[in-house]
């Protein structure tokens, strides 16, 4: 479940740096969906979600946890070029499975209240700082449409001043690769292979 | 260079005949209004300012490595789509006109600081070059200069290949593959560029490219981007457009010396 990959992430930060002594290595594995592959149709078909989930995503949890346990190694050696080196995968395959976890559970069937504007404490901070709902769809679009190459769209909270803020990121970069403050809630994958 | 006082004296050539004091009218072009991004908003006038070129085969020749469906979709949306997006930039830019295709992809790229229209530009000619780097029944194996020329810098034609095949795998979100003959060390080599950005901007001389965007391969072969590179190298690749382009590289790189006979 997705809930056990959160865990495995927390885990495996607060074994921090610096300990020499062997550890147990946390592995992640592929989330399930909170809905069938077909759940969603016809707003996007069975074989996308099935490949999206079952190859994309899968294969951005293998690649990271290979990455991890080539960072390990390095770490261990003190091979500090090769640590370095090791980011880039990292950023991207890890970048890749945290957003991924997060679009899965963005999205839920029509029947289960999928597409519906928000209400309560959302709906009024959407207002307040976009002025209303169609406001912010529009926005969402525009920065959509206007990213070049491969990347995210996400609405999110700046946690510091408090504010609803629309951010794209590029290639597989986490909305807080865009700033330390930024929480998201919202993220649109705009990869060509999410809607292709 | 040569190729560039041709093709601004084309453009040149309608404003001769016209009144400098009215913008230049051409009639509208044969074009896919449906879904477009930047559509002018004045249909019936049409300034069209760089054109969309037609890949150098019908759409359902590379059938069946590249289907008819990619070819319209790629090349009747994704492509045109670049091209219209690009006039509508320029409309508003006097700077750029009669730039070509190549200048204006430096131009915009500005030494790694890329205007807003590089990305169009840039896509307009990866796509132009791309369609030409691919033929019906194309693959195999180059010959002559370009087998030797590969040979000497890659070690053999099959090195070439692997090291090709790994770096288009090795590729993160949207890029595109390149064998390109670097001016500096007049040596080729396979180049890795991402999203619009092309070796043209450094100088180098692209030889083949392959587009490693999504939208290039996933409707034929979701993603197994392995098969689609392999397919690719086998069979659709042009060593006929190779051999074209190298023997015009080699009128800007020297790539020996002439054998000058002592008299």
């Amino acid at each position: 479940m997705a809930l056990r990959s959160v865990i495995s992430r927390k885990t495996l930060g607060s074994l921090g740096l610096g300990f020499s002594h062997a550890r147990g290595l946390q592995t992640f594995t592929l989330p399930d969906l909170p809905y069938d592959y077909s759940a969603l149709e016809p707003a996007i078909s069975v074989e996308i979600m099935r490949l999206h989930h079952q190859k994309h995503h899968q294969t951005y949890i293998t690649n990271y946890n290979k990455a991890l346990e080539q960072l390990e190694e390095a770490m261990a050696k003190g091979d500090s070029s090769a640590v370095v080196k090791l980011q880039a995968a990292i950023k991207f395959n890890g970048g890749g499975h945290i957003n991924h976890s997060i679009f899965w559970k963005n999205l839920i069937p029509t029947s289960e209240g999928g597409g519906e504007p928000p209400h309560g404490a959302l709906g009024w901070a959407i207002d307040t700082h976009f002025g209303s709902f169609e406001a912010l769809v529009k926005k969402v679009n525009a920065e959509g449409a206007a990213l070049q190459g491969s990347g995210w769209v996400w609405l999110g909270v700046d946690k510091e001043s408090q504010k609803l803020v629309v951010e794209t990121t590029a290639n597989q970069d986490p909305l807080v690769t865009k700033g330390p403050n930024l929480v998201p809630l919202l993220g649109i994958d705009v990869w060509e292979h999410a809607y292709y | 260079m040569g190729s560039c006082f041709n093709n601004s004296s084309l453009a040149c050539s309608h404003l001769l005949a016209s009144d400098f004091s009215r913008p230049l009218k051409l009639p509208k072009i044969l074009h896919l209004q449906k879904g477009q991004f930047c559509r002018s908003r004045r249909a019936t006038q049409f300034w069209a300012f760089h054109g969309l070129t037609t890949p150098p085969y019908k759409l359902d020749a590379l059938e069946p490595y590249m289907s008819q469906r990619t070819l319209e979709m790629h090349w009747g949306k994704h492509h045109r789509g670049y091209v219209d997006c690009l006039n509508k930039q320029l409309e508003n830019n006097n700077v750029l006109y009669g730039y070509t295709m190549d200048e204006l992809v430096k131009a915009t790229y500005n030494n790694g600081n890329p205007l807003p229209e590089f990305n169009n530009a840039a896509q307009v000619w990866n796509h132009d070059f791309f369609w030409e780097s691919m033929q019906p029944d194309g693959g195999k194996t180059p010959e002559g200069g370009v087998l030797q020329k590969i040979e000497k810098d890659f070690g053999s034609f099959a090195n070439f290949k692997e090291k090709f095949v790994n770096a288009a795998l090795s590729v993160f979100g949207s890029g595109w593959i390149w064998l390109v003959l670097k001016t500096k060390e007049k040596r080729l080599e396979v180049v890795k560029t991402s999203n619009a950005v092309t070796p043209l901007v450094w100088g180098d001389i692209p030889i083949i490219s392959l587009d490693m965007w999504e939208h290039a391969y996933y409707l034929d072969y979701k993603n197994d981007r392995g098969k689609y590179v392999n397919i690719f190298m086998n069979h659709l690749v042009s060593w006929n457009a190779a051999k074209a382009r190298m023997a015009r590289a080699e009128a800007f790189v020297n790539l020996g010396e002439p054998k000058i006979p002592v008299a």
